[in-house]
């Protein structure tokens, strides 16, 4: 898989409180969540997204309760994918488990600028900044990991175990 | 090589005879659990996969707490879909309002969460049953709609990080500010995906309350799972109150921890952490007498307990809450409803001018029951002080122990325990 967008920037410690506060928690409609997707960080959020698609993040994103409205409503509100200096584990695992790519690139973060055209290669594990012609690279995700990926996410995962007959 | 408690319970549950930090492994679950919040999503995705009935009907809870009795309409169908999954899947632990409580006061309370289990939990703070001496961590409702199905969910096998305490706490100085000072002191992704282990004499001596409090703030380090060694005290609270048998495992001598932190606590006081992070901590001595407020809240899954309702109590006792502050306070079951009723603490906090809410999460996630207005500063015996956390994303939330927050709404600013007379 491979994701080309431009870079939209935010700091360290992104909590799930404000990627979608809990006063919109009495739904799990993803259009109605990508509505109010981080809106208490910045209310142009949702503007910004349209042309600026690739969310080039800090350390811990994520962090906080355990609602998978937040990658939900990340997902809903057009992002392509996330990169990160580091990912809180249950956003790790709630993004992972339903579909949305994200990896953890710390030395990339710094040398993206906002607007910045990118290029991620999820199966090898590349970013690359077309803006200024850097290259990063990490670690490609264990073989599970990627299988549940490739698969779409864990339900899907779920179902081909329950074909299989393995469930 | 020897094992931490944390390795100890995944390996056991993997069928294998060890296991490494890092290891990808599928886990077998003793005990699963979801709220209103979580639930819906998490049965939505459950339909999907293709099994009729849920892996055992015993070892689910199904636990509508945080936006009951319900707000709104769209809260109130969330709910029903919870009740009617409940009862379509036969499930045994559904509570309703009335009954239900708080899922981390609840479960610990009923003797469905013991010592030795691995249990998942589609809510952050499921961390909270380390105390017990469990594996137990919080997931997103997918993985909890898997477990559901499967009765299993996969897990990368955490580094443990030991933190030891020496010393003996001070008057008013509790578990909730031993973890804020852990807290302050490592950062709030200081204990990312990792296990954090909580031992010395300081534990040894502390009661199941307090246990329960700081395991239930490990997430706000970034942990995977905190936990205790099981002992007498752990044994004398879960005796009488398991529904299952349970197993007592503890870390060797020789195991293997990525960090040691080993912290002489005899002279700590209350802390209290500043906006936005819970990271952001002070001891109550540094913090100047204007910072004033409009609410405090007593409650949560972190603070909501009888002992904590006990501690605002004998603060509270023959004083009246400031004129410009709004007193909050939560029991967080029914149990420990009745329990301050007969103690008569009920009656110390009406007359004292506050307002008692039934069990429920409402407040500390800003969802009901307590919301805070653009501009106002709340004082709050929870767990996290995030941008809009209670209400308004304009807001503020200092994090607590029930002594500070009760001299709180006394004084009408943050206040420590000792400018309060204590009346017997």
């Amino acid at each position: 898989m491979i994701y080309r967008g431009k870079a939209l920037k935010y700091g360290d410690n992104i909590d799930t409180d404000v990627i979608i506060p809990a006063r919109y928690l009495n739904t799990t409609d993803p259009k109605e969540l990508a509505e109010h997707c981080m809106e208490d960080l910045d209310l142009n959020f949702k503007e910004k997204v349209k042309e600026k698609d690739i969310l080039v993040v800090g350390e811990n994103f994520g962090c906080g309760s355990s609602r998978e409205h937040a990658p939900i409503a990340i997902k809903a509100s057009g992002v392509k994918c996330i990169i990160a200096k580091s990912f809180a584990r249950i956003f790790y695992r709630n993004a992972i488990n339903i579909g949305l790519p994200i990896l953890e690139v710390p030395e990339a973060v710094d040398k993206i600028n906002e607007g910045d055209e990118l290029e991620v290669d999820f199966d090898r594990g590349i970013v690359k900044n077309l803006t200024t012609g850097e290259s990063f690279n990490t670690f490609p995700f264990p073989p599970l990991i990627q299988e549940i990926i490739k698969k779409g996410g864990l339900i899907n995962f779920a179902k081909e175990r329950v074909k299989g007959g393995s469930l | 090589m020897g094992m931490t408690i944390t390795e100890k319970i995944l390996a056991d549950h993997s069928g294998k005879k060890e296991v490494f930090p890092g290891e990808l492994i599928f886990v077998k679950l003793d005990f699963i659990l979801a709220n209103d919040i979580t639930g819906p999503l998490a049965i939505k995705e459950f339909e999907k996969i293709g099994v009729e009935k849920v892996f055992d009907n015993e070892r689910i809870a199904l636990i509508p707490d945080h936006s009951t009795p319900n707000k709104d309409i769209k809260s109130a169908m969330q709910s029903k879909m919870l009740r009617e999954f409940a009862k379509r899947q036969g499930i045994e632990y559904y509570y309703e309002v009335g009954r239900v409580g708080i899922e981390h006061a609840l479960l610990p309370e009923e003797g469905l969460v013991l010592p030795g289990d691995t249990i998942i939990g589609a809510d952050s703070h499921t961390c909270t049953y380390g105390a017990l001496g469990a594996f137990s961590t919080g997931v997103g409702s997918t993985d909890l709609a898997y477990a559901m199905a499967t009765g299993e969910i996969w897990l990368k096998v955490p580094e443990s990080i030991k933190f030891v305490y020496y010393g003996k706490l001070p008057q008013w100085v509790t578990g909730k500010d031993l973890i804020l000072y852990t807290i302050g002191n490592i950062g709030v992704d200081g204990a990312r995906y990792k296990a954090m282990e909580f031992t010395g004499e300081v534990i040894r001596n502390l009661p199941m309350s307090d246990r329960l409090t700081i395991c239930n703030m490990a997430i706000e380090a970034g942990a995977k799972n905190g936990i205790i060694e099981p002992d007498e005290i752990t044994l004398d609270y879960v005796r009488n109150r398991a529904k299952r048998d349970f197993k007592i495992y503890k870390s060797d001598e020789d195991a293997q921890y990525k960090e040691v932190y080993e912290w002489d606590v005899s002279d700590l006081e209350p802390i209290v952490a500043f906006p936005h992070l819970p990271s952001n901590i002070k001891k109550i001595s540094e913090i100047s007498k204007d910072i004033y407020i409009d609410q405090v809240y007593i409650g949560s899954c972190t603070n909501g307990r009888i002992e904590d309702l006990r501690i605002a109590a004998k603060i509270l006792k023959g004083h009246k809450v400031h004129k410009d502050v709004r007193l909050i306070i939560t029991p967080a079951t029914p149990n420990i409803y009745m329990q301050a009723l007969k103690e008569g603490l009920i009656e110390i906090f009406l007359e004292a001018g506050a307002s008692i809410t039934p069990p429920s999460c409402g407040p500390c996630l800003g969802g009901h029951l307590g919301v805070l207005a653009e501009g106002e500063k709340a004082v709050a015996t929870t767990n996290r002080n995030f941008v809009g956390r209670m209400g308004h994303p304009k807001s503020e939330v200092y994090l607590s122990n029930p002594a500070v927050a009760a001299a709180s709404a006394i004084l009408g600013r943050i206040a420590a325990p000792w400018e309060v007379e204590v009346k017997e």
